[in-house]
């Protein structure tokens, strides 16, 4: 019996990748066992590798060590309020850019191209002084507005009204409909898409800052989750498995985000990348 | 001189009458749209990233601001610690972004192939990690690659190697780095061009085999020019990253061991947070901006060019 050479490729190929895939998705496994069980069983050996019975009574440690819910209702709030307002203005500013012409415009397309190019970090000390002077600091705003008028944002709704043909708007127009009114009612519902794109990036981008609320925020009932995970890792007594469990709940907004928004997530990433 | 039938000078946008009422006018609703985002951009942008500029040119002794010239900058120059954490991004720059940009290629060509079921079920489990929240995969690493009774290290052992001490030994904690970094985001680079691949038409696929080329010719002379532009993409995006990049070292190992995962962005925050000396903070914030620039302008040219020479044969080709 002789193995068709190509059959055996597919075959060889087909074990590395299944190898590849469990390297990617081991972490998310052993997350979920390391949430469930105790510190001393975590670094036993052989480590457990199915999950355990201590779920509820880690949360209860997660919970009085940290505030844990307190943490997720923080990055929850902030994540919405800076998606929606943030979205909001990208919308209103993409189509003031790509609908009118008026002075000052070239120069805030200008910005927004600037301000995809500079790195964030460039800010850090002077909003950090802003912040200060104006008695943010530790607040939820200082955390949302500083970085409200998103670029990425701007320019991914600009694309999008560009679009759209301007005899929809004429004719609304001639129907007696302001233009304020003609945004709201007639454009900004055929981009839902893009918005809804833009929605996924700005909640996950969010969810993720770090390094900003980690300056900002210095009481725990205003933490969000990476800030008040990272504070468990520095302690001298580490409790992992609070840990693990936390990351474990902190991640699983986002992939469940992924899981549902799939289309709309990759179509948004692609949106820079691969052109026709 | 202007006459009401007057054909407007200007190309204009149909949503802007030129006479609203018999006159050109300025219109205020132009800035109900744009206004939020102007007034951000000034007040959170424009205006603290000329502060930093200015505050990267002076000293703060006590509190107390004066204009110190170039003296951050000739301190950036003889700071070691500043030239290894470039030396560091360095050589992410050559290891880590290579080697994750090929397996990303190589996965999504795999990807790509017609024969493979399950698609989307693949795409999933490599995208997934690039979903994970940045600070608590970091976290999730650091336990695993824990030195004694970490999982990395009792897997190790059952092949008989000796714990790794991956966060405390400089070699090994780099190592963890690119480990971690490319575990993350190798998926994501390869959904990008899995996308840029399913954009090449069948056509020169079916072209090549009929010349008679290889998998292996045909990947060098159609996968790649045609790709070349999502390539550039995802190397200036993970370069971009890697200039960036905070959170990762920043929640493995600090920095450490002896600096070894030191970057410059992290360098930034120990000076100006831990030490709170804002003036070279600011300047080793417009290092970083000066060379994502150059670097970026590099690729550009290196990736550019030869895509456009790709684009001007392909375009002989058609005509020929």
């Amino acid at each position: 019996m002789t193995l068709d050479p190509r059959l055996l490729r597919r075959w060889v190929i087909l074990l590395l990748l299944t190898v590849g895939a469990l390297i990617s998705i081991l972490p998310f496994y052993w997350m979920v066992v390391a949430a469930t069980h105790s510190n001393d069983e975590l670094f036993h050996s052989p480590p457990p590798f199915v999950p355990g019975g201590h779920f509820i009574s880690n949360i209860k440690a997660l919970e009085h060590s940290i505030g844990f819910s307190r943490v997720m209702l923080n990055s929850v709030g902030i994540a919405v309020v800076y998606t929606l307002a943030s979205g909001l203005i990208s919308a209103m500013a993409g189509y003031g850019l790509a609908k009118y012409r008026f002075r000052g415009r070239g120069l805030l397309l200008g910005l927004v191209l600037t301000t995809m190019m500079v790195p964030f970090q460039v800010l850090l000390v002077p909003l950090f002084q802003m912040m200060s002077n104006l008695g943010w600091v530790n607040s939820y705003q200082a955390v949302i507005v500083p970085f409200l008028a998103n670029s990425f944002g701007i320019f991914l709704m600009r694309q999008a009204f560009l679009d759209f043909p301007d005899e929809l708007i004429e004719s609304a127009r001639i129907d007696g409909s302001g233009d304020i009114r003609t945004f709201y009612r007639i454009v900004l519902p055929v981009v839902k898409p893009q918005l809804g794109a833009l929605a996924i990036f700005t909640f996950m981008s969010q969810w993720n800052a770090f390094l900003w609320p980690l300056l900002m925020l210095d009481s725990q009932d205003k933490y969000t989750a990476p800030v008040a995970l990272y504070t468990l890792v520095g302690g001298t007594h580490v409790d992992y498995s609070g840990l693990i469990l936390g990351s474990f709940l902190a991640t699983l907004p986002l992939m469940l985000i992924f899981l549902i928004f799939q289309k709309q997530f990759v179509s948004g990433l692609l949106g820079g990348a691969v052109k026709e | 001189m202007a006459t009401a039938t007057a054909a407007p000078q200007r190309r204009r946008s149909p949503t802007e009458p030129a006479t609203k009422w018999g006159v050109p006018h300025f219109r205020i609703v132009h800035w109900a749209f744009a206004g939020p985002a102007a007034a951000l951009f000034v007040f959170f942008f424009a205006y603290p990233l000329g502060a930093s500029l200015y505050q990267s040119f002076t000293s703060d002794d006590g509190g107390v601001q004066t204009w110190a010239g170039l003296a951050q900058y000739r301190r950036m120059l003889h700071d070691p610690v500043f030239w290894k954490s470039l030396w560091n991004t360095g050589l992410l720059l050559v290891f880590q972004v290579p080697l994750m940009i090929g397996l990303a290629l190589v996965l999504a060509c795999v990807l790509n192939q017609s024969w493979l079921r399950f698609k989307g079920t693949w795409r999933i489990a490599f995208f997934l990690p690039s979903v994970t929240m940045l600070v608590a995969y970091a976290v999730v690493f650091r336990v695993l690659l824990k030195t004694d009774g970490g999982m990395v290290n009792q897997a190790l052992g059952w092949f008989g190697v000796s714990p790794v001490d991956w966060l405390n030994n400089p070699v090994w904690a780099r190592v963890a780095l690119i480990g971690t970094i490319t575990w993350r985001w190798t998926g994501y680079n390869a959904v990008i061009l899995l996308a840029g691949l399913q954009a090449i038409p069948k056509e020169q696929y079916e072209a090549a085999a009929i010349d008679g080329a290889g998998a292996v010719t045909t990947f060098r002379k159609v996968v790649i020019p045609q790709l070349r532009p999502v390539i550039l993409f995802c190397s200036i995006t993970s370069t971009i990253g890697t200039l960036q990049l905070f959170d990762e070292n920043f929640v493995l190992t600090k920095g450490g061991p002896d600096n070894a995962t030191m970057t410059p962005v992290l360098y930034l925050y120990k000076v100006g947070f831990d030490q709170m000396d804002f003036s070279y903070a600011s300047a080793i914030a417009w290092a970083v901006v000066l060379i994502i620039g150059v670097l970026s302008v590099i690729q550009f040219r290196f990736f550019g060019q030869s895509d456009r020479a790709a684009s001007t044969a392909r375009s002989e080709r058609r005509r020929g």
